[in-house]
């Protein structure tokens, strides 16, 4: 496949509460936006686990969004200052794996915040397009280094916490 | 065994049929997905017929996932889980994804959306098969009802309820009920005075047996859950035997000592130090305040002591604290006003007939310091003419960039009683003059026809630095009238200041304690902004009143009723379900590392010693999940939000990756990842 005709796939985390209604909000008001971005609804940013992204790269996606409600305006108070957290460890880790920033994004969006969220979903697409690929499985399956990597990861965390995995 | 999944994907009209191939993706969804038995593609499904569609293959085809394609789980998810409840499946075995908001009506291309709403049903169908059935918990909902705050919202709630037959407590900050409308004037747009549609709801509030009032009291904590909230309520020492004292007043007439009245007077007036903050205060038991009474200062005086027939004063009394438990509790704590000192521009504070709204709302008052004359801060002189400064604070990008809702109708109000007090002038210069309700336009016209100044623009400065001879002696009012295009100056005698109401300033504090939200500006956040108003995303705490946000004396009832009736509905039936959407953890594999436990805002979890793990209370959990990513040791899950049936779902959306895209040839085979 050629460059011009590279469509990314990109995996999108919605919070249930101000996120996703962001995106029936964009819907209702049929505010169009890419079609490379599929969604999945979480209770909350919090619940992302980093090793979803990763999972999410290692399956073929180009990019992952994770989209919460605006500081301050957590349903469940702060968690998503947790997801903040989380992210910006994330983002340092996949920055050695060589994944460029722009395909991982935290985006906050809330309930209201259809047409925001519709173009940074359009911007991000466009963003991670003029990337190309990131081709994790082609690039890395081939040795299985990833995958073990990812398979690694919770011993690995719980070596370093010194607890039982 | 496999499970047996059916697809249902909604045509919707033609508001999903229109762009997504509907009957091509049924096909393809029966042909190529795994373990779906059934896949059929339906005019409406969320009608009778089309719930019925489903029902009839539980029971006939022996499904045990069904997989709903067609709008958003907010809209939807319910008629679907009932249906198949119906039908005998456990509702929790239902998934829907959103092809209308997500696709049909954001995407124009016909064979893209079609394309991604394969992707998003794979997702689903991947999903759940590893769905569980789950039950919600069904919890006793206790009759009390804790209402916070004792303003005309809260006076309000703890009415309707307490009519209705259920106790209520009823927590006060202040020495009195009656909040921001006991002190003012008129009430507009009908001018019938506060006081005298306040003080008989206010008394019925103190004479009724099934309201607890605490006055001078506040909540201290908050623990547990709907239907049982343990709250501790602390009442601070008022010196005064609450059960001897009669309320006969002498003690205050005796007392030596005045001092300024900030709170209730607004600096206005004075009071004693041992006061009541107005004639028809609720309960009407007078309060030592022991920064000014002379005894508390020296040691001696005890006038009040002295005089008092009763014995009811007690110099000794000590805060006391009293626990309660209550099913519901409603928060109508509602706002402080702007400090228009923030703006010195405005010269409040540094010129002395510079009065902010409530200032002025005290001297309109009858029983307030002026009684009821409208005078310069000489206390004698009538003003000749009046400028009133609409927006102080609000609609403004440098302080609150909201429209505080009252104050051009409390502007009209003023710029009546100015002239029927004084026959002065008076100049309103607004942004906007916002009259929405009910007979609110209709008293605009009035004081348009009563001849009231408008001058459209905002005041850029107050001042008493005279340029010419007319303007000696005066305040000026520098404002640009942008509808003549021009500068003006207007000379006046008093400047009155329509400050912003705002969130109360410990209202995060307040928010956090009761585990709720704010929003930006420091409102109380409602669950939804039009649909449900009052309630919380905290369930059994609802809110009612200006603490939600700005609003007029006949909307903060209204909410106060309806908060009212939410929390009559919850104790009337008695119990409560609770979502079954909750983190466990799995003792066996918890390392007790406690991790978890301060990431949790609910406190739903707490470390137990004996066992050296953690445990979730799962009547607080909230379901968010954030504990089941950060579980080290995975010994967390979350039910409804496994990362098995995360990972499911996110497998499934990427079904196509592979085989789609030239450059990816290598598989990832689904066995690679781990449930």
């Amino acid at each position: 496949m050629t460059e011009e005709t590279f469509e990314p796939k990109i995996v999108a985390f919605l919070c249930n509460w101000c996120s996703y209604r962001a995106a029936d909000l964009a819907g209702t008001a049929r505010i169009k936006y890419q079609p490379n971005i599929r969604m999945i609804r979480v209770m909350c940013s919090g619940r992302v686990d980093p090793d979803f992204v990763l999972k999410a790269l290692a399956l073929g996606a180009d990019g992952v969004m994770i989209a919460g409600c605006h500081p301050g305006e957590c349903h469940y108070l702060e968690q998503n200052y947790k997801a903040m957290r989380r992210f910006s460890m994330l983002k340092h880790a996949l920055r050695q794996f060589g994944v460029e920033d722009e395909r991982v994004r935290l985006q906050w969006a809330s309930a209201a915040e259809g047409v925001q969220l519709a173009a940074a979903i359009n911007d991000m697409i466009d963003k991670v397009r003029a990337l190309g690929p990131l081709n994790w499985p082609a690039k890395w399956s081939e040795n299985g280094r990833v995958e073990a990597a990812i398979e690694r990861i919770p011993e690995e965390h719980a070596e370093a916490m010194e607890v039982p995995a | 065994m496999s499970e047996k999944v059916g697809v249902y994907i909604c045509h919707c009209g033609s508001n999903i049929a229109g762009v997504v191939d509907v009957e091509g993706v049924a096909e393809w969804a029966g042909e190529n997905l795994e373990n779906v038995t059934v896949a059929r593609d339906y005019q409406f499904m969320c009608s009778s017929l089309g719930q019925e569609l489903i029902e009839d293959d539980i029971k006939n085809e022996g499904l045990t996932r069904v997989v709903v394609a067609a709008c958003s789980p907010h809209l939807h998810e319910k008629t679907f889980r009932r249906a198949c409840s119906n039908a005998g499946l456990n509702p929790y075995l239902c998934q829907m994804t959103s092809i209308r908001e997500q696709v049909s009506w954001v995407v124009e291309d016909k064979a893209a959306a079609t394309e991604k709403a394969k992707a998003m049903i794979s997702g689903a169908v991947r999903r759940v098969q590893l769905q569980e059935e789950l039950q919600p918990t069904e919890v006793p909902v206790n009759q009390h009802t804790l209402v916070v705050g004792g303003g005309i919202a809260g006076i309000q709630a703890a009415l309707e309820l307490a009519d209705a037959g259920y106790p209520v407590y009823l927590v006060e900050r202040e020495p009195s009920i009656g909040g921001h409308m006991a002190q003012f004037d008129k009430t507009f747009p009908t001018l019938d005075c506060a006081a005298c549609i306040l003080t008989p709801k206010m008394s019925d509030v103190g004479a009724h047996s099934n309201i607890t009032l605490l006055t001078y009291s506040e909540v201290e904590e908050m623990s547990g859950y709907v239907g049982n909230f343990d709250v501790r309520i602390k009442k601070k020492a008022r010196y005064v035997d609450e059960e001897a004292c009669t309320g006969c007043g002498i003690c205050i007439e005796k007392c030596p000592k005045k001092v300024v009245d900030d709170v209730f007077e607004v600096g206005m007036g004075l009071r004693k130090s041992i006061y009541r903050p107005f004639p028809q205060a609720v309960p009407n038991f007078p309060v030592i305040d022991t920064e000014s009474c002379t005894y508390f200062e020296r040691g001696k005086c005890k006038a009040c002591e002295i005089f008092c027939p009763t014995k009811a004063i007690d110099f000794e009394q000590q805060d006391t604290y009293l626990d309660v438990t209550v099913g519901n509790v409603i928060l109508a704590t509602g706002y402080d006003l702007f400090d228009v000192k923030r703006m010195p521009q405005y010269g409040h504070g540094r010129l002395a007939n510079v009065f902010t709204s409530l200032e002025f709302e005290r001297m309109c008052n009858a029983s307030g310091p002026t009684d009821g004359k409208v005078v310069l801060r000489d206390g004698v002189t009538e003003p000749k003419s009046v400028a009133i400064v609409h927006c102080v604070g609000s609609r403004d990008e440098n302080y609150n960039t909201y429209c505080s809702s009252i104050c051009c109708m409390s502007a009209l109000k003023f710029g009546h009683l100015v002239m029927e007090k004084t026959g002065a002038e008076v100049h309103s210069c607004y942004i906007d003059i916002r009259t929405t309700q009910k007979g609110y336009e209709e008293f605009y016209n009035r004081l348009l026809a009563e001849g009231m100044h408008f001058i459209r623009g905002k005041v850029a400065e107050v001042t008493d630095a005279a340029r010419t001879e007319e303007e000696e002696g005066k305040l000026i009012v520098q404002v640009e009238d942008t509808l003549l295009g021009i500068q003006r100056r207007i000379p006046v005698d008093m400047v009155i200041l329509m400050a912003a109401l705002e969130p109360r300033a410990d209202a995060r504090e307040v928010g956090l304690k009761f585990g709720i939200s704010c929003s930006m500006e420091g409102w109380f956040t409602e669950r939804h902004p039009k649909l449900d108003p009052v309630a919380t995303m905290t369930d059994g705490v609802f809110i009612a009143g200006v603490s939600q946000g700005p609003k007029d004396i006949p909307a903060t009832v209204a909410q106060g009723a309806a908060a009212a009736a939410r929390v009559g509905g919850m104790v009337s039936i008695g119990m409560v379900e609770i979502e079954p959407v909750v983190a466990t953890i799995h003792e066996e594999h918890c390392s007790g590392c406690r991790i978890c436990n301060t990431l949790c805002p609910f406190n739903a979890i707490e470390f137990l010693p004996d066992k050296g793990v953690s445990f979730i209370n799962s009547v607080l959990c909230k379901g968010c999940g954030t504990c089941v990513a950060a579980c080290p040791a995975q010994a967390i899950s979350g039910a409804h939000f496994s990362n098995g049936q995360i990972l499911a779902e996110l497998e499934g959306l990427l079904y196509d990756v592979y085989s789609g895209n030239g450059t990816q040839t290598a598989q990832v085979e689904s066995e690679a990842i781990p449930a």
